[in-house]
């Protein structure tokens, strides 16, 4: 008969990955602090008191541009050069307009109010799509008689016909 | 003297050609190295055409005493607004730095009356060089005269330059 006398487990092994999944979260906790705690002791640091950081108050700027709010470098005059004309405009508002965005209004080739016309009746073409066979029936009977109003609708909605004996 | 400083936009000549890097002359005490994918739709495949001896409108990527200078013709969005290759023609000479900051700030004089003369263009690079193009020869002379003299000039005697410029 086995004496109970538990063989008693190495600490290392205890610490190993699979003893531990059985462990409450508390031993963890346990372990884990004690593990700081020798780490720490083996840590060398210096014994001395904090020294506190000096707060600078000079910051060294090393380049023009923004003390004197400098301009771009590239400039046309009189039109000599289009495209760096309006670099010109562009980067001289982004100097002083830094935190207002300017947005680029590209010349729409539709107009806003065409646009959102073509959208509505996209959605609703699109939203066809999807819809289920017998719906879209019901959808096409729908159509028709709101395009012809004297013409009765004979199709009714298909419905499943038991087989008569 | 130029010192390199990071995000400074300055004009540099090609001198060295090796691989995929450019070496350019700023003015400094070391040459800055350029990559050519450094460009605006650079690729692999799609090099850059740059030569030695081109100019080169960059700005600094990397610029402290410890390192060699590098320089990108191309911003932080990926665009090059204006930087890249400066194209043939046009006149390179050379001012102090500190006549390029007085030229660059905000109302400038000297660059507002000389654009009321006739058409051309400007690129002006802090390393203190500037580039300038006109429609003709005569004319681009005449602007890098008056710049290069508006330095030790005060306003009324540049005024009557120019007066007499304009009315010739």
């Amino acid at each position: 008969m086995a004496g109970e006398v538990k063989t008693k487990l190495s600490k290392n092994l205890l610490r190993m990955k699979f003893m531990q999944r059985g462990l409450d979260s508390q031993t963890k906790k346990l372990l884990e602090e004690e593990e700081k705690k020798i780490i720490s002791e083996e840590h060398w640091y210096l014994d001395l008191p904090d020294l506190k950081e000096k707060e600078s108050f000079i910051i060294e700027e090393r380049s023009f541009m923004p003390c004197e709010d400098l301009l771009y470098g590239r400039m046309s005059f009189k039109g000599f050069n289009p495209e760096i004309e309006k670099l010109m405009i562009q980067m001289n508002s982004r100097c002083k307009e830094e935190e207002v965005e300017v947005d680029d209004k590209m010349e729409a080739d539709v107009s806003d109010e065409e646009m959102a016309r073509r959208y509505e009746t996209l959605v609703g073409t699109i939203g066809k799509k999807f819809l289920r066979k017998r719906d879209q029936c019901v959808l096409q009977d729908e159509d028709e008689d709101g395009n012809s109003n004297t013409r009765p609708s004979k199709k009714a909605k298909k419905k499943f016909l038991k087989p008569q004996d | 003297q130029y010192v390199p400083v990071k995000g400074d936009h300055v004009i540099g000549i090609v001198t060295a050609k090796t691989g995929d890097v450019f070496k350019l002359d700023v003015g400094g005490s070391e040459q800055a190295s350029l990559s050519y994918l450094a460009f605006e739709g650079a690729t692999k495949r799609n090099r850059p055409n740059v030569q030695v001896g081109d100019l080169i409108y960059g700005q600094f990527l990397v610029a402290n005493k410890d390192m060699e200078p590098e320089m990108v013709c191309i911003d932080s969005s990926g665009r090059s607004s204006g930087m890249g290759i400066i194209g043939q023609d046009g006149f390179l000479f050379k001012v102090s730095l500190g006549l390029i900051r007085k030229l660059l700030a905000p109302k400038c004089e000297i660059i507002q009356e000389l654009s009321q003369l006739y058409p051309f263009e400007l690129v002006l690079g802090m390393n203190g060089r500037i580039w300038v193009k006109a429609k003709t020869v005569q004319q681009t002379l005449i602007i890098v005269n008056i710049l290069e003299a508006c330095e030790y000039m005060t306003a009324e005697q540049r005024k009557q330059a120019l007066a007499k410029l304009s009315g010739k």
